[in-house]
């Protein structure tokens, strides 16, 4: 029973600001579940197939800015072909019919068409942010529209006038074809810039522009966060340094030509960093100094320059003890290196229990410890072991069943798992699908993991968004029966090759199956060689 | 490691499909699990054994071995002997000569298509590290002090060697009328208690791009290659090299010695040493 009106609850609501929370705050009754509704203003779908747009309109009528994902995670690295799925288009066609107030689009590995984008940007008046990361599907005549009919032509002179229009702007990312002295001017016009993306970074250091632009930039002194340098001058990054006592996110993920001494003395003037994104050609005794500098880093990604090379990539596991080391808050990584040893983990584990994201990629997949010879099981344990906080955690390297035994014993707030080229047998996945109660995404490639290991517990998959399995042993047959018992799943098999054209037998192995749950039956959207069982 | 048993196994609840026999295979296994790596349970004998290995899913993606097992691999020594003679045979076919270009498999490294264009249209420069063998002189001041010293750095191995020497040399100052009140200040005995105490002075070095830098945040031997001049400054002028009222807890007027001397792995005391020197054997003032 209420003992307060609507708009008292509704007020107080407001505060609630989590997806989660609103949830749960849905649930309670059902006059909480309407006043809910009608409150809320953000809404983020995981999956776009799990639910239609019509069914989202019809529950959040206020609804102002929305969240989509569409492809599975594996998308990124070419598993999924790209007209698989994840088309905006009925997304924002829906919303334009109906009377919704959009704001604001936020859109992760969704196929994007120019149409999509024109209609988008005829649509909502409101309309103030669009984000779309991994996207794809658009031209530059899309982006044209929505500049068009959301903000302006712009070319540098407008943009400079914006810039200068624009008090309140804070956020800048330029490409490499805005030149230095268009860079200079917008930094003077802009100084009160809090995220600034620099594309080309050449000058010649003695000249005129050049000492313009380093007074432009000690202007600056509230950018935290900074990243580009696609192509760079590594002397004339001294220029940059006034700034740098103030970064908190560093991203030189692009910026090949800027390592050795030059790019370690740019970190050492970062004491307040707390992201770093880096090329692995900063090598161990770069990421030394970031543990000496680098007091306040929270995450570290460390990419590498040369995925497919002879293997000299430079970041081994040293690299990422001394990090573990010298910075106690680190709780996000993503690391390629060469290799990985058990005791280095283990060691990194006692250093840093408040891992959140932990995302290791050897480049050879099933490197073992180099030193024993021995797989990494007791390496990950002891990870998963400290880090009770874990949600996400990527393997590789040479991994037996004893591996997943320790997740599924340990790894209690676990959300997201990626295991590829892993494992001995189908209790492997039996472990993680046991033990881990909070998971919600399982993506596996390269496998040894089949029809006894996915039908064990099928009811689990309605309590995950999705299961990715790949180049693992799954059947036809197996996979039918968990879209028989489970009618609340999509159970899509995606057959590029057309094996099962000519082969129908329930026992042929699946190449790649991808099955999420849903309020919505099966997809209409679905190319050829996709079928839904 | 030590692998603590649970109490109960994860998904003990009734409702699971496969119930209690497998919870008890699922102790045994942990109770053979407990202790260090590599010791007991399955894989005795640390072979990899495994359905479909990297190396084979390489063969099948290029189409480069002839077969094809569908019916799954036995998981038995011989097999696995086999899957690693294949490996080594795809190598050797290629070109023994030459490296082995890595064989692509889909999907890895995983790493997304646009980061993997940017970088291979980029060439990746050698590092331009200038060694030399010649003694690394270089000058060492101390703001308030008389004059200055040289030192070669290459006859230390470390901070703390470093540290020790100058030490030694600053403490031969005798006092006299040098005229400025800095001078005056810096051999007042007051004044140098607030200086150990409060430690105002903060060792730089000016690096071969003319650029002032903390001593301590590299390693030595980096630090030996860059470093052209030392300098002892006073902490109010150490505030450029980013040491700002914005980061924390650092003022202007005092920069503590704890963002350079109290750092986990420098054990680099120079200025709390020299200070103490000179207070040992200056008179009182």
């Amino acid at each position: 029973m209420n003992y307060f009106p609507d708009e008292v609850l509704e007020h107080v609501f407001d505060f609630i600001t989590s997806h989660k929370d609103r949830n749960s705050v849905s649930l309670v009754c059902k006059s909480w579940y309407k006043i809910e509704r009608y409150s809320r203003q953000r809404v983020f779908i995981g999956n776009c197939y799990s639910i239609s747009p019509e069914r989202l309109i019809a529950r959040f009528p206020g609804l102002k800015s929305l969240t989509l994902k569409g492809k599975p995670h594996f998308a990124d690295f070419n598993l999924v072909p790209h007209d698989w799925g994840g088309f905006v288009y009925p997304w924002i066609k829906a919303l334009a019919k109906s009377r919704i107030g959009l704001e604001e689009l936020r859109l992760k590995r969704m196929v994007v068409s120019d149409e999509s984008l024109e209609l988008l940007s005829k649509s909502f008046v409101n309309f103030k942010s669009l984000v779309l990361v991994s996207c794809e599907g658009f031209t530059t005549d899309g982006l044209a529209a929505i500049a068009a009919n959301c903000r302006g032509e712009v070319n540098l002179g407008a943009l400079e006038r914006l810039v200068s229009r624009s008090p309140n702007l804070k956020s800048l990312r330029l490409n490499r074809a805005v030149p230095l002295d268009t860079l200079q001017k917008l930094l003077m016009r802009a100084p009160q810039l809090v995220d600034l993306g620099i594309g080309s970074y050449v000058h010649d250091p003695f000249s005129e522009v050049y000492n313009k632009l380093k007074i432009a930039i000690q202007r600056c002194k509230s950018i935290r966060s900074l990243s580009g340098f696609l192509e760079v001058a590594p002397h004339c990054m001294s220029a940059i340094y006034p700034i740098c006592g103030n970064l908190t996110f560093l991203n030189l993920s692009y910026a090949p030509g800027l390592h050795g001494n030059k790019l370690m003395k740019l970190i050492q003037h970062c004491r307040k960093l707390q992201r770093l994104w880096i090329l692995d050609c900063i090598g161990d005794k770069g990421l030394g100094v970031v543990a000496l500098t680098c007091k306040e880093l929270q995450e570290l990604r460390v990419f590498p320059s040369d995925p497919f090379g002879a293997g000299n990539a430079a970041v081994t596991e040293e690299g990422l003890v001394l990090v573990s080391a010298g910075c106690p808050k680190l709780n996000s990584l993503l690391y390629f290196c060469q290799q990985m040893t058990n005791a280095a983990l283990i060691t990194v584990a006692k250093n840093c229990p408040n891992f959140i994201r932990f995302r290791l990629c050897i480049l050879d997949p099933i490197k073992p410890d180099p030193v024993t010879n021995q797989p990494l099981d007791e390496g990950f344990g002891a990870i998963v072991q400290s880090c009770k906080g874990l949600k996400r955690l990527s393997l590789s390297g040479l991994l037996t069943d004893q591996v997943f035994l320790y997740i599924g014993m340990y790894a209690e707030q676990l959300e997201m798992l990626s295991i590829a080229f892993a494992a001995d047998s189908d209790k492997g996945m039996l472990y993680v699908l046991n033990g881990c109660k909070k998971l919600r995404k399982l993506e596996i490639r390269d496998c040894p993991f089949g029809d006894a290991a996915l039908l064990e517990d099928v009811g689990k998959y309605e309590t995950m968004r999705s299961l990715w399995m790949s180049s693992c042993e799954v059947t036809l047959g197996g996979c039918k029966s968990v879209a028989e018992k489970m009618p609340s799943l999509n159970v899509e098999i995606i057959d590029e090759c057309e094996q099962m054209e000519f082969n129908l037998d329930d026992k042929q192995k699946v190449d790649k199956m991808y099955l999420y749950r849903t309020l919505v039956g099966h997809r209409k959207d679905a190319p050829e060689y996709v079928s839904i069982l | 490691m030590e692998v603590g048993l649970k109490m109960t196994m994860k998904g003990g609840g009734g409702d699971h499909v496969g119930g209690c026999d497998k919870e008890k295979m699922g102790f045994e296994e942990t109770e053979l699990r407990l202790g260090l790596p590599g010791g007991g349970g399955g894989g005795g004998d640390g072979e990899v054994v495994r359905k479909r290995g990297f190396s084979e899913t390489v063969d099948l993606k290029l189409n480069l071995s002839s077969k094809q097992d569908t019916s799954g691999i036995d998981p038995n020594d011989e097999k696995v002997k086999g899957l690693h003679q294949e490996k080594n045979l795809l190598l050797s076919a290629i070109d023994p000569a030459k490296p082995p270009a890595k064989a692509q498999v889909v999907g890895w490294p995983p790493v997304r298509s646009f980061r993997k264009n940017m970088l291979a249209a980029t060439t990746q420069k050698s590092s331009s590290e200038e060694s030399g063998e010649k003694a690394a002189l270089v000058k060492v001041s101390m703001d308030g002090a008389p004059y200055l010293r040289k030192v070669d750095l290459r006859m230390y191995t470390s901070y703390h060697q470093l540290s020790d020497a100058l030490a030694k040399m600053f403490s031969s100052f005798t006092i006299g009328n040098c005229g400025s009140q800095g001078i005056k200040d810096f051999m007042n005995e007051s004044k140098l208690m607030d200086l150990l105490n409060g430690s105002d002075y903060v060792p730089t070095y000016e690096d071969k791009d003319g650029d002032w830098m903390l001593v301590g945040d590299v390693p030595w031997e980096m630090f030996v290659e860059s470093c052209k001049r030392l300098r002892i400054m006073k902490g109010t002028e150490a505030i450029g090299l980013g040491y700002t009222k914005s980061c924390g807890e650092m003022q202007e007027e005092k920069l503590k010695e704890v963002g350079v001397v109290n750092r986990a792995t420098c054990s680099f005391d120079l200025v709390g040493r020299l200070l103490h020197a000179c207070t040992s054997s200056s008179s009182s003032s």
